[in-house]
C-alpha cells in the first residue's frame, strides 16, 4: 500500500499478546499514524499506553478529544468511550451506547476512519471472541481501503478473524510473525 | 451499513434545518458522532429517502422531538465514576457544606441519574434540606423522565455497586421502592431538584452556583462551542466554587484556565477569582 494515511488496529481477547510482540518491529519512521481499540475492563486509563509504550520508541499516547492526529505516534483509545476520526483529522469521543457489548467499539473507529481516510486507510483486525470490527471492515472496504486480519488459526481467540474472514473480503491474511514485516512495508 | 445512510453535505442541510425551523443550532457539534447518530435514525426509522426524512422532521412536530432526543446522546448512569463521585462525598460537598445554602448546577442532565446520585451523597451528608440541584438539559422528553425518578431495575446491581465504592455506606436498596421492571426512587430525593430545560449553545446564564457538573456534554461540542461554553460556565460559577467535566474533558486550553485550579487527581477546578 502506497499513501498511507493512518492504519488501525483493532483486538480484543487475546489482541494484547499480539501488539506487545509486534511493537518492538515496527520502523521508528513510521510515516502514518497508527490507532488502537482494544476491549478492556475500566480500568486505570494509563496502564495499557504504558504498557505498550515500554515496547517501542515510537510515542505511544492515549487520545485526548480534539487531538490532532500525527504521523508516527500511536493512539490508544480510551476505556470506556466511542472513539472517532473528524474530517478534519482530529479525534472525538462519543458516550453513546455500547455497540457489540463494547465501548469503544472497533466498528465505529473502522467507519469513522474510512469515511475520511477513504483509499488511503488500512485496518487490521486481531484475536477476539466477538464479532465487533467485522461491519467496520466491510465499511474499509466500501470505501476502497485495506482490510486486514490476524490469522484466525495463530489467534488465540479466532472467532473475531475468522467472522471478517467469513464476511468480508480480506486482504491480506497476517500470521504473528508476519504483521510487524507487513506493518513495515505500508507506505 | 457497509458507507453510512447520511452523507456529509445532507448532515449540514439538516443542521441548517434545524436553525431556521426549530431555531435549534447544533452546527458547533462535532460531525463525526451526529453523522452516525443521524444514520442510524434513517435505517432505524426505515425512511424512504433523504428527501421524506427531511421533510417529517420539518413539518412532523412529534417525530422532531424524536429527532432530536435520538441525535444527542442520553447514555448516562448512576455514580458513574465512583472515584469522582467520592471526592465529590468526601471534599467537595463537605467544603461546600459550610454555605448556608448550595445551589448546584447539573448541565446536559440527561434522564437524571447522576442528579439522584448527588441528592443520596447530599442527605447522607445532612446537606440535602439547604441544597437546590438544578438540572437541565436541552431536551425536554429525557427531562420528563428525569423528574419521574424511575430508572430500571436490571441496572440497580451495578449502580449499587458504583455508589459503594464512591463511599456509600448504607443499603443502596432503601432509596427506591421495586415496582415491576423499574426502580422508583423516593421522592425526598427529587424534592430539592428543579428540572428545566436549557440549551447551553443558545441560553444564557440564569444563576449563579457554588458547583457546576456537566459531565460527557462537551465531548460533543467542537473547540469553539467548548470555549463559549465554558465562559457560560465561568460566569455562572461564584468565586471559590467548583467546576467538574467528565473523565476526558479538561479547561486546560481555554481562556477561563488561568483563573482555575485544579483539584487534583480529578477533572474538578475551582475558580479561584
Amino acid at each position: 500500500m502506497i499513501g498511507c494515511e493512518a492504519l488501525v488496529i483493532g483486538g480484543s481477547a487475546g489482541s494484547l499478546d499480539v501488539l506487545l510482540r509486534v511493537l518492538p518491529i515496527l520502523d521508528t519512521a513510521l510515516s502514518f499514524p497508527i490507532i488502537i481499540v482494544i476491549h478492556r475492563k475500566h480500568d486505570s486509563d494509563s496502564l495499557l499506553p504504558n504498557l505498550l509504550s515500554s515496547r517501542t520508541r515510537l510515542t505511544v499516547k492515549e487520545v485526548d478529544e480534539k487531538e490532532p492526529i500525527n504521523a508516527g505516534t500511536i493512539y490508544v483509545a480510551p476505556s470506556n468511550y466511542h472513539l472517532l476520526i473528524e474530517q478534519d483529522r482530529t479525534f472525538s469521543l462519543d458516550y453513546s451506547e455500547k455497540i457489540n457489548y463494547s465501548r469503544p467499539a472497533i466498528d465505529v473507529t473502522f467507519q469513522t476512519a474510512a469515511e475520511v481516510y477513504r483509499t488511503k486507510l488500512a485496518c487490521l483486525l486481531l484475536s477476539g471472541s466477538n464479532s465487533d470490527g467485522v461491519n467496520g471492515l466491510k465499511t474499509v472496504k466500501a470505501w476502497g481501503g485495506l482490510a486486514l486480519i490476524q490469522d484466525p488459526d495463530s489467534a488465540q481467540v479466532g472467532y473475531m478473524p475468522a467472522q471478517a474472514k467469513l464476511h468480508v473480503k480480506i486482504d491480506e491474511v497476517l500470521s504473528i510473525e508476519n504483521i510487524g514485516e507487513f506493518i513495515n512495508s505500508i507506505k | 451499513m457497509d458507507i453510512s445512510a447520511i452523507n456529509d453535505e445532507q448532515v449540514e442541510i439538516l443542521l441548517s434545518d434545524l436553525l431556521e425551523y426549530y431555531g435549534y443550532d447544533f452546527t458547533g457539534y462535532s460531525r463525526a458522532s451526529l453523522k452516525r447518530r443521524i444514520s442510524r435514525l434513517f435505517s432505524l426509522d426505515k425512511a424512504l429517502s433523504f428527501a421524506e426524512f427531511r421533510y417529517r422532521i420539518m413539518k412532523d412536530n412529534v417525530y422532531f422531538k424524536r429527532f432530536v432526543e435520538q441525535i444527542t446522546v442520553n447514555v448516562t448512569e448512576m455514580f458513574r465514576d465512583p472515584a469522582f463521585f467520592k471526592t465529590l462525598r468526601d471534599s467537595i460537598l463537605p467544603a461546600l457544606g459550610t454555605y448556608p445554602f448550595i445551589r448546584i448546577w447539573l448541565a446536559g442532565c440527561s434522564t437524571g441519574e447522576e442528579a439522584y446520585s448527588i441528592s443520596i451523597i447530599l442527605k447522607e451528608l445532612n446537606l440535602l434540606h439547604k441544597s437546590l440541584i438544578y438540572a437541565t438539559d436541552l431536551n425536554p422528553v429525557v427531562l420528563e423522565k428525569a423528574s419521574q425518578g424511575m430508572f430500571a431495575m436490571s441496572q440497580m446491581k451495578q449502580y449499587s455497586e458504583n455508589y459503594i465504592t464512591s463511599g456509600g455506606t448504607k443499603d443502596f436498596s432503601t432509596y427506591y421502592t421495586a415496582n415491576y421492571s423499574l426502580a422508583k426512587f423516593n421522592d425526598e430525593l427529587k424534592s430539592k431538584m428543579i428540572f428545566s430545560t436549557h440549551n447551553l449553545v443558545s441560553d444564557h446564564s440564569f444563576n449563579e452556583f457554588q458547583l457546576i457538573l456537566c459531565r460527557n456534554v462537551l465531548i460533543y461540542f467542537d473547540r469553539e462551542l467548548q470555549h463559549q461554553v465554558l465562559d457560560l460556565f465561568n460566569e455562572s460559577l461564584e468565586d471559590l466554587g467548583y467546576l467538574a467535566l467528565g473523565t476526558k474533558e479538561t479547561i486546560d486550553f481555554s481562556n477561563i484556565a488561568k483563573n482555575y485550579k485544579r483539584v487534583p487527581a480529578n477533572k474538578i477546578w475551582r475558580k479561584i477569582k
